[in-house]
């Protein structure tokens, strides 16, 4: 079921209230309706299909418990949520016992309700999901910029939808700038667990004094500093993914600790003895050679075989070069409405420069340098003068040692034509010869237009 | 620029605040992003009056409807109030801000968005992009947007700093093309 189409009845005999967490479930994406008490409650009810209803436990007339009783007699499928005054939490007991799915004491925390919301919603929801889990695949391949119809990246596409409606762990390579994050994303939101947080460790980033607490959080008093308890990032990515980027950076240390959690699939927060059950997917990405570090007794072997169940490796963009027309496009557009500038896109020429620069820092470097010459070009088209901050590096000037001086002509003067499309006149310019020679030049060494 | 030919505007209505919190690049980026001229406004409402001493915080929902009662707005135009006091509604502890969803009121709250409130050192920077994000997500919602599951989309719900710090201040794909059969 999408989220628009779940509906939900607030039952409740204050205004404010009924009017607040309408309004706010709203914008979470429901349908609300309200009731301001039970009688109402169960009239509307038999008018209209609900999911959900939240209700209040202290209301005049019948009270919250005798309708909880109604509604799970009648239409036993619809969850409930009780909502109660601190006062009463003695009722809230007996109502979960009658069968309300839980209760919240006002005032509610916000993520909390939003979360409990989305479980209850997702969860009634489980069968329809699967139909729909492709066409999703594919919007958020979108948004998370994986666009391409290279032979690297469809592979890639391709694993990404094997991957995501499953729960096995996933180890994402590649050289930085690829797009692994991208990737992880990708599968958190395409994955049933989409609904559920998505939480990003950076593990490389961590200060090793940080990294214990930052994962496993602490209660209040743990240690100096400590003044609020803090839920660690293994707790908040509870039900959802947890994506640990730069694994490899990971301290002998947290290796253990880590293994252990997703042995155990349980945590304990710093500072207490109280261990809690927290369940996640992990999807874990490097740049460096997980293989290697195992040989070299760096990283743990069966750390590595638990994160590498399923390994996704996206390739540079070097390999995949044919991808960069449909890249800078997507980025074009993408820009285009961010900055309300009305450029239609690229030249061929500046295009082809793009095509030969070696991108070393990859599709994160291409979206990079596309923003840059997108915010500094005049016309409606990018030019390759938008893009002179990219001219210095281009390896392919480099000399290839033990060549002819005739070998070198021919080269050099292919590649100046390629450059001018073939425009004879332009490119004798560039050389500095006469077109006569020019043409007689190419006729010697056998160049024509590929 | 041909797109601002809309007579209907945005108004950021500042209530105790200094023009410096909106102007320039977030006025700007608004009024391209909604495609609407965005006025700045100084408006002053008894904030006091919606104050609940036990919490120490205002209540948002009643200082809109304060709003709108005192200030009725002509043609359609979007107003966003921006306080500076912690806003909660009765039913949640606190939130960054409240919007009627496609509706033309909302308001944002920059109490929890200064660096101070986290014990840190205040960051002018910090406190204007993150302002931006919470205008762009309220006004969102005024003009029919809802929450969306995207972490780094504007209109993806912050329950914590680093909720809206890890968002952009712009819509994913979903949304804006959402949002722009909606302009
Ligand atoms: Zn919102
Ligand atoms: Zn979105």
């Amino acid at each position: 079921m999408d989220k628009k189409n779940a509906s939900i009845l607030i039952v409740d005999d204050e205004i404010i209230v009924r009017e607040s967490m309408k309004n706010w479930l709203e914008e979470e994406g429901y349908l609300v309706f309200v009731a301001e008490n039970g009688d109402e409650a169960l009239s509307v009810l038999g008018k209209k299909e609900f999911d959900l209803v939240f209700l209040d436990i202290k209301m005049p007339g019948i009270d919250g418990i005798e309708v909880l009783k109604k509604i799970k007699s009648i239409y036993p499928f619809i969850d409930v949520v009780m909502m109660t005054a601190y006062a009463s939490i003695g009722s809230a007991v007996e109502a979960m016992k009658i069968g309300a799915y839980d209760y919240l004491t006002k005032p509610f925390d916000p993520e909390y309700l939003s979360m409990l919301v989305k479980k209850i919603i997702s969860h009634r929801s489980l069968e329809k999901e699967n139909v729909k889990l492709k066409e999703r695949l594919e919007s958020a391949l979108k948004q998370v910029h994986i666009v391409g119809e290279s032979d690297g990246i469809k592979k890639v596409l391709k694993a990404v939808e094997d991957v995501a409606p499953t729960d096995v762990s996933v180890l994402i390579t590649g050289e930085s700038g690829t797009g692994k994050e991208m990737v992880a994303r990708a599968i958190h939101y395409s994955s049933l667990r989409r609904f559920e947080p998505l939480v990003v460790v950076s593990c490389g980033s961590l200060p090793e004094g940080l990294i214990e607490s930052e994962l496993f959080g602490y209660e209040r008093g743990a240690f100096t500093g400590a003044l609020y308890k803090k839920k660690g990032k293994f707790e908040a990515a509870n039900g959802g993914t947890l994506f640990l980027d730069e694994i490899g950076e990971l301290t002998p240390k947290m290796q253990v600790d880590l293994l252990r959690v997703l042995q155990e699939k349980e945590i304990c927060r710093i500072g207490s003895n109280k261990t809690m059950k927290v369940d996640f997917r992990v999807i874990s990405a490097t740049n460096r050679d997980l293989k290697k570090m195992v040989e070299e007794k760096t990283f743990r072997e069966d750390l590595f075989y638990r994160l590498n169940v399923y390994n996704i490796h996206i390739p540079p963009l070097r390999e995949r070069k044919e991808d960069i027309p449909l890249l800078v496009e997507h980025f074009i557009k993408q820009l285009k409405r961010r900055m309300g500038k009305e450029i239609e896109g690229i030249t061929p020429q500046a295009l082809k420069k793009l095509m030969k620069y070696p991108w070393p820092g990859n599709v994160r470097e291409l979206e990079n340098a596309v923003e840059r010459a997108f915010v500094v070009a005049h016309g409606k088209l990018i030019t390759t003068e938008d893009f002179s901050f990219l001219g210095d590096r281009n390896p392919e000037l480099e000399i290839p040692s033990g060549i002819s001086l005739s070998e070198l002509e021919k080269i050099h003067i292919e590649k100046v034509l390629e450059e001018c499309d073939y425009n004879i006149s332009q490119a004798a310019k560039i050389l500095d010869i006469d077109r006569t020679t020019l043409y007689n030049k190419m006729k010697k060494y056998d160049i024509s237009k590929k | 620029m041909t797109f601002l030919k809309n007579e209907k505007k945005i108004i950021l209505s500042l209530v105790d605040a200094p023009k410096s919190y909106v102007d320039g690049e977030i006025a700007e980026k608004i009024s391209v992003f909604f495609k609407r001229k965005v006025l700045i406004d100084f408006i002053s409402i008894p904030l006091e009056k919606f104050l609940n001493p036990i919490r120490d915080q205002y209540n948002s929902t009643e200082i809109l409807k304060y709003f709108i009662f005192n200030h009725p707005i002509e043609n359609e135009d979007k107003n966003c109030l921006i306080v500076r006091k912690d806003l909660f509604i009765p039913i949640l502890t606190f939130v960054f801000g409240e919007a009627h969803l496609n509706g033309n009121y909302c308001i944002v709250s920059t109490h929890r968005l200064c660096e101070r409130f986290y014990k840190r050192v205040p960051d002018t920077k910090i406190f204007r992009k993150r302002l931006l994000k919470e205008i762009v997500h309220e006004l969102g919602h005024t003009f029919g947007l809802t929450h969306c599951i995207n972490d780094l989309c504007v209109m993806h719900n912050s329950f914590t700093i680093e909720d809206t710090d890890r968002k952009k201040e712009y819509f994913c794909e979903e949304c804006f093309s959402e949002l722009d059969d909606l302009l």
